[in-house]
């Protein structure tokens, strides 16, 4: 179709004959190729998302009628310790994992870019092994390693000379576990983000530093961090929008918990308490309320984003 | 730039300095792979060891000879076969259409020029904030309008498409295929499409492929949509199995166990092949994101 001579000729063209005229079909075609992602985003996305802040100012029985109670779901919903709980559970829980998880991650990315490592490549395999592994299958797993009368975690307690402890029964307990599930399944895929930045700062600074005398550490400090802030800020930002997120490992870490994730709800996130709501209780329209707190969540979290970017912009030269 | 003696001199120096790794990073780094490990190779000894392994104190550290016995406990409570053979086919269907369509929308957006181009890719950009599932209610809702409840497109569809691959395909695109290059085949009368089919893709078929291996991952370990649309057994997908056997976990903890590990098995036969593939896909994303 294509041979070496046309493209010398069009090229010599000269610009003005160069635009080629496109019957209707072919200007038409660009909008066909992103038709697919605009037509499932309004069908799946956009328009669930508007219909929930409709779904909010109902009584909505899923099987039964709907009475529009205009903003009841929403007074209910601030006064309701349910979810008062769940937002404490879930923001504990997201602090619990992300915050050890970024710094392990910094600490094995900085470790990872070392010039001579040996093996650098079944290492950063090896710590992207828990990404693959699915949030069910992980929260099986640690379950049974944290749990009280078998766990491993445990026996390990004991052979120490301490007390058995209930993980799933108290609110720390249970959250403490829930975010180490979730810092397992991260940390690699993080510390790769992190890596990937760091291959992009120039050897040159680390060679420099260590001629001048700083140590691993104060590389670490004023190399590596600042040269990741961008980085950093974006895995801050996806790991808060994945803590709201956060459904599978209460809905699965205490079976004998249900839809609470135990009696005193102690470890029910935002999602769960939606997911109980809606399909649980079948109040949609309560459920609805709680999908658009989250929303409003969101759009918080996008605001202190846009701001803290905005911020290291500026502040580069 | 700068003449090549003062760079060079100091050079073996430094790179000595550069290059000792200290023990302690190789013990760090055998610790994370412990870790990283360890839960699955966990997974897998209770697996194959009769069902009392995981009450067993001290534990047990090494598999035993059991595991067809529990694999078939697994293959009786649920249809876990079809299960697997579901995950199988959501996945793939999910995989192989984010990275045709994705593909297709990013070369729109990259190299076609059509009124409204920039504000629909700031849409589709914004769209990535979002997550979907805070609007589960109505999402059920539609699906059950559809009549698709209880159908296996009620999870695929929704998934064939997604704007961060639009974003990822379109850098890709921009950076990979030249304008004279498209000029030209339109010179000779290449529509759009056979642009696209013919030159186009074949370029960037490799960043295709990591999309499509992304979007196959996230959806055989997706759990909260399908546990919501999937209601019968036969249409569970393997990670809603794992939940349903873990509902019968009176009859014996190891089976959640099995299932899990059966389920995360076809993962870890795909990472061994293309994990690289993946871990590269990741560290090229953080460039470009």
């Amino acid at each position: 179709m294509l041979s070496p001579g046309t493209i010398e000729k069009t090229a010599a063209q000269p610009a003005r004959q160069r635009r080629i005229h496109l019957g209707v079909r072919e200007r038409l075609a660009p909008y066909a190729y992103i038709a697919p992602f605009f037509l499932l985003f309004f069908i799946f996305g956009l328009f669930p998302l508007l219909f929930t802040f409709y779904v909010a100012l109902f009584d909505w029985d899923p099987i039964g009628e709907h009475h529009f109670v205009g903003l009841a779901n929403f007074s209910e919903l601030v006064h309701d310790p349910r979810f008062w709980g769940a937002m404490r559970n879930t923001f504990s829980i997201w602090a619990l994992s992300t915050i050890p998880q970024l710094l392990l991650a910094l600490v094995l990315a900085h470790v990872l870019n070392h010039v001579r490592l040996r093996a650098a490549t079944l290492f950063r395999m090896s710590v992207l092994v828990p990404y693959v592994t699915s949030v069910a299958a992980t929260t099986i797993v640690f379950a049974q390693l944290f749990d009280r009368d078998y766990g491993m975690l445990n026996w390990f307690l004991g052979l120490l000379g301490f007390q058995h402890i209930d993980f799933t029964a108290s609110v720390w307990g249970s959250h403490i576990m829930i975010a180490t599930m979730i810092a397992w399944r991260w940390t690699g895929y993080n510390t790769l983000l992190y890596l990937a930045s760091l291959q992009a700062v120039p050897r040159e600074l680390y060679e420099a530093a260590a001629v001048d005398g700083a140590n691993g550490w104060k590389q670490f400090r004023h190399i590596t961090i600042p040269s990741l802030r961008p980085i950093i800020v974006f895995t801050v930002v996806t790991s808060t929008i994945g803590g709201l997120q956060v459904f599978t490992e209460p809905l699965l870490a205490n079976p004998v918990g249900g839809l609470t994730c135990g009696a005193a709800r102690q470890c029910q996130t935002l999602t769960l308490f939606l997911y109980e709501q809606g399909f649980g209780r079948f109040h949609f329209g309560y459920g609805a309320a709680v999908g658009v707190a989250l929303f409003v969540i969101v759009v918080i979290v996008a605001a202190i984003n846009y701001v803290l970017v905005t911020r290291i912009r500026s502040e580069r030269p | 730039m700068k003449p090549t003696s003062s760079t060079a001199a100091p050079t073996p120096t430094r790179r000595r300095h550069a290059s000792r790794v200290p023990f302690w990073v190789y013990a760090l780094l055998g610790v994370m792979v412990f870790v990283s490990v360890f839960p699955l190779y966990w997974m897998f000894v209770v697996s194959t060891t009769d069902s009392a392994t995981a009450f067993n104190l001290p534990p047990h550290i090494l598999p035993g000879g059991n595991f067809l016995h529990l694999a078939g406990l697994v293959f009786d409570t649920v249809p876990f076969v079809q299960a697997l053979l579901n995950s199988v086919a959501v996945s793939t269907a999910i995989g192989v259409g984010q990275a045709l369509l994705c593909a297709l929308a990013g070369f729109a957006f990259a190299k076609l020029s059509f009124r409204g181009r920039n504000t629909l890719f700031v849409i589709v950009v914004l769209t990535m904030t979002v997550p979907a599932q805070l609007a589960i209610i109505p999402q059920y809702l539609i699906m059950s309008k559809l009549g698709w409840v209880d159908t296996l497109q009620a999870v695929i569809v929704p998934g064939l498409v997604s704007a961060f691959g639009i974003f990822w395909m379109r850098q890709h695109i921009s950076s990979t295929i030249d304008d004279e290059l498209m000029h030209a085949a339109r010179v000779d009368g290449a529509t759009t499409w056979q642009i696209f089919w013919r030159i186009a893709f074949p370029l960037v078929r490799p960043a295709a492929f990591v999309l499509g291996l992304f979007g196959f991952v996230n959806a055989w370990n997706d759990f909260l949509w399908p546990f919501i649309v999937l209601k019968s057994p036969d249409r569970y997908t393997a990670q809603i199995a794992i939940k349903a056997l873990q509902n019968s976990r009176d009859i014996d903890l190891g089976l959640a166990m099995s299932g899990s590990f059966l389920a995360t098995l076809p993962l870890l036969v795909l990472f061994f092949l293309v994990g690289r593939r993946l871990v590269q896909g990741i560290m090229e994303g953080a460039f470009k994101g």
